[in-house]
Formats: C-alpha cells, structure tokens, sequence
C-alpha cells in the first residue's frame, strides 16, 4: 500500500514538473524573436469572435433570468427599488466571469485540445519541430495568448448584455426608463467590484488556454487519444476557473478590508 | 557474413565505402517505454551519399529508431552521433540547427491540414530560413513543386490529396530546405504498387540532384531494390544482417529470406 502511494504521488509530482516544464517553454518561447503575430490575430478572431453570439446569449438570459428570479423575493421586503443594483453587482463581480469562462473552457479548451492532438497524433507537430521550426511559439503561445486577451473581452459583452438583459426582465412587470435602471446599475458599481472582477478574466483566459495547449500538446499516440485531450482539457480548464475564482474572491476580501 | 547475429564482427559498410565519411554512427543504442524495451542496442553507420534502407517487420522498432536519429524520442544508452555530435547531448538551439540538416518524411505525410500546399511549402522557408522576399519564396515553391511533379496542386488543401500527392508534398517541403540527410519513415506503405515505383524512383532522382545521404525504413522489397545502395535487416531492436541486395537475397537466414521470398 505505501509503495503504491508512493508512485501515485511520484506520478503527480512528474505531471506538475511537466507542466511546469511547459509554462516555462511559454514564456521563454513569448520573448523570443520570431513572434507570431498574424497567427495571433488569426486564433483571436477564431477564438474571440467566433464564441461572441453563444457569450452575448448566455449573457443576456442570465440578467433576464437572475432579474425574473429575484424580483419577487425583493418585493416580498419592499426592497425592488434594489434590483439594479443587485443585478449588475452580482452579475458582474461574479456570475458572468464565472459563467463566461466556463462556457470557454467548454468551447475553447476542448477544441485546442482536440486541434493540437489531432496535430500530434498526425505527426504534424514532429514535422515542425524536425524542420526545425518552432511549434510553441507558432501554436501554442498565440493560442494562450489568444485566450488570455479574448476571454476578458468577451466577459465586458457578456457584463453590457446582462444589464441589458436585467433591463428586459424588469419592464415585463414594471415601467422603468432605460436612463434609470442603468442609472442604477452603474452606480451600485464601484472600482473594487469591476477591477480584480476583470482582472481575475485574465487568469481564466490563461487557464483556459494553458491547459487547452498542454492537454492538446501532450496527448498520447493514436486516435483515441484526441478525445481524450479534448476531455481532459474541459475537465481541467473548467476545475481551475472554479479554484482560481475562489482564490480571487478571498484576495479581493483581504485587500479590500485592508 | 549477412546472418552473423553479433554485430560487434559485422563491418556495417559494404568494403567499398570503408573511407567514406560516417555522417550517422548508431552503437548499441537502447530505448525502452516503460518495461518495453524496444531498442536492444542497434549498431550501424550512415555514410556520405548512400541510401541505406531499413528492413524490418511492424512494430520492431524501425520508426523509433529513426525518431530518436531527429532527437524526437529520447535514448537511454548507446551512441547517437550525427555529424559527430552526440544528438542527447545537444541544447535545445543547437538541436534546432542541427535538425536544419536533417530531413524527415513522416509515414503519413503529416502535412500541415490547415494550410494548403502553398502554405505548407512556405512555412518552413518564412520560419526556418527566414526568408521574406516573395519573388524568391514563390520561385522555390515553384521549383520544388515541380521537381515532384505536383505544380498543378499548389492550391489545393491536403484533405483534397491522394496518398501519393501528399507522399509528394511532404517530400517536397521537406527537400525544399535542402537537407543533407534525409530520413525516410515508410516512404510508399499504404500506396499501390504503381505509385510506389513511381514514389522509389523521384526518391533515387532527388536523391541525386541534391546530393542527399539517407535512411529509408521500408518493408516494400520493391522499395528497397529501386532505392538501396545498402541494406540492414533488423529485428528486436537489433541489427540482423546487412549487406546490398543481391547479397542478402541469397542469404540463408530465415528471416532475412522472408522479405525476399
Ligand atoms: N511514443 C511511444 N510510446 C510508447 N510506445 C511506443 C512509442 N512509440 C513506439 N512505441 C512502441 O514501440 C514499438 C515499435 O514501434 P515502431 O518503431 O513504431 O515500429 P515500426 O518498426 O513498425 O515502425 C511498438 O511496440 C510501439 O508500440
Ligand atoms: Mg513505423
């Protein structure tokens, strides 16, 4: 039994070392002269636009939804005057970034996955690298790139489309001009709500594209393998947006009561 | 000679070639994945100019040897020197240059599926020759495309290939960086006979125009005729038998015969 532990922890630690390994290959292959920019903006427009209409959907059904629901439970306080500001609050500290990042990691994360296994499977990674061009910085810093600046924006749409939302759900009941109601959503906001709520984005978009590439990447020989790289890549992506929420929201409490 | 199993008596060179230039050395080499030793220390020598095929079954190991001569695969044991610098012992820039040597043709083309033809050709002249100038990357394009007689494909994806043409496209975007050697991994498994010869043939042609020394690993006896200056049966990981055609064809060995049968 303890050697059996023994070489299940040993496993781990070579998995965390080869991750490691990778992110450092990330960020020195970053650097490096040769920068790939027309296959950067190539993977933000596949990457960015391409998963727009599914964000700016989600994004709107969640303000209209999260309003539906809500209202009748500040009703029952007299408190609906709040809806708004409760509204935008919620939505944009925490369900849209969260949402948002778990729809990428669904979308994105599973077919970087999917496209750089099949592309190590076929043999075409080992084909650039024995040429000796540079896979890395060609695939996978654009695409980790791509995703750590696409998945903020792409959080913003989601944010301007669940006030919008929000707006919707409230003028099936009441009368409220569209000055007032975003009125009152912009102004319950604050610094401290929006910026480590967009800066956390980034850390998503990372992941997203990080663990996409590595699972992609490193995926086994034969077919099978793709999907499984594709699987893997969902499952990892979307538990670390979920860590990596918990841990900005503790950092945010920490610095903002300090 | 050819059916002696100890290869540290085996000249590994036909007599002619005994002071021509080893541009690969290979001693005992030994990989192994896991428990599964698949390299059990294979010895032998590239020299200058020749093309030495590879026999050997499926699953001997033959594509691991090869991946491990392009520094894909690691090796645990053993002498791997191309150009007389140990291949596990290089960093990774000077891996890289070294590799600018070195050619490879995947068993299945491994043609980029997202780029067409074009793109494919351009992509090691743009990233590793550094080329910009658009008259001289369309001119060698042209000339490789050519050369494997394909110039009519060059905007066509991949997935719009024949095996043979992507056989074709991925030698000419291999040649198109003008390696010294080339390492062939099953250059016409998976082709019919015709194409095959056909394949056989360009590969002896620009082999010559380009002065290229090469590994070819085949099971295609058809092959190994057109192409073989040399050859080296393998089995288990480990050098057989070696010697030219018309040598081994009248071997004794068992196993040597049965390629030849
Ligand atoms: N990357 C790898 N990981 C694990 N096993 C491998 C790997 N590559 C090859 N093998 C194993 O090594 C053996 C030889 O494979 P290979 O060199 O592809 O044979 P072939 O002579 O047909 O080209 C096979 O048993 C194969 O399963
Ligand atoms: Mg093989």
């Amino acid at each position: 039994m303890p050697a059996k532990f023994i070489s299940f922890l040993k496993d781990q630690g070579e998995k965390v070392g080869d991750q490691v390994h990778f992110l450092g290959s990330f960020f020195r292959n970053t650097f490096k002269k040769g920068f790939e920019w027309n296959e950067l903006i190539r993977e933000c427009y596949l990457i960015g636009y391409k998963s727009l209409p599914l964000v700016a959907i989600t994004g709107f059904i969640l303000g209209f939804v999260f309003t539906l629901q809500s209202e009748p439970t500040l009703k029952a306080f007299g408190a609906e005057n709040y809806l708004p500001a409760m509204v935008s609050v919620s939505l944009i500290r925490e369900i849209a970034p969260v949402i948002v990042a778990l729809i990428c990691a669904g979308k994105i994360a599973s077919s970087i996955g999917a496209e750089l296994g099949s592309m190590k499977v076929t043999e075409q990674i080992d084909a650039m690298e024995v040429s000796g061009s540079n896979p890395i910085q060609y695939l996978v810093v654009t695409r980790i790139l791509a995703c750590t600046f696409m998945i903020p924006l792409l959080t913003i749409i989601a944010d301007a489309l669940g006030l919008l939302g929000g707006f919707t759900g409230i003028n099936i009941s009441n009368k409220v001009s569209a000055v007032l109601y975003f009125n009152k959503a912009i102004a319950a906001l604050d610094f401290t709500d929006f910026i480590p709520a967009f800066i956390k984005t980034f850390f998503f978009g990372f992941a997203i594209g990080f663990v996409g590439c590595y699972k992609g990447y490193n995926s086994g020989r034969g077919t099978a393998s793709v999907g499984m790289a594709a699987n893997s890549a969902v499952v990892n992506a979307s538990l670390w947006v979920i860590v990596l929420d918990a841990v900005a929201v503790q950092l945010t409490s920490v610095l903002a009561y300090h | 000679m050819e059916t002696i199993t100890d290869h540290t008596t085996i000249t590994t060179g036909p007599a002619n070639t005994n002071d021509r230039e080893v541009v690969i050395e290979i001693k005992e080499l030994h990989k192994s994945f896991g428990d599964h030793e698949v390299l059990t220390g294979i010895t032998m020598d590239l020299y200058k100019g020749e093309n030495l095929v590879v026999l050997g079954r499926s699953g001997q190991g033959k594509s691991v040897l090869i991946k491990c001569i392009a520094g894909l695969l690691d090796y645990h044991e053993g002498i791997l020197k191309v150009y007389g610098s140990e291949i596990k012992e290089l960093k990774e820039e000077e891996l890289r240059k070294a590799r600018m040597k070195l050619g490879f043709l995947f068993q299945s083309g491994a043609l980029y599926d997202s780029m067409t033809v074009r793109e494919n050709l351009e992509f090691p002249l743009t990233r590793v020759l550094g080329l910009t100038d658009k008259n001289e990357i369309d001119e060698r394009i042209n000339e490789m495309l050519d050369s494997v007689g394909l110039l009519d494909a060059i905007d066509k994806m991949p997935s719009d290939l024949s095996g043979g043409m992507r056989k074709r496209i991925g030698l000419a975007r291999t040649l198109i960086l003008k390696p010294e050697i080339m390492l062939y991994d099953e250059p016409t498994t998976g082709l019919d006979p015709i194409t095959s010869k056909e394949i056989s043939e360009l590969m002896v042609q620009l082999q010559k125009k380009y002065k290229i020394s090469s590994v070819i690993i085949t099971h295609d006896m058809d092959c190994a005729k057109i192409t073989a200056d040399r050859i080296l049966v393998m089995n288990n990981g480990k050098y057989i038998a070696g010697g030219t055609y018309e040598i081994l064809e009248q071997s004794s060995n068992a196993l040597v015969n049965s390629f030849f049968k």
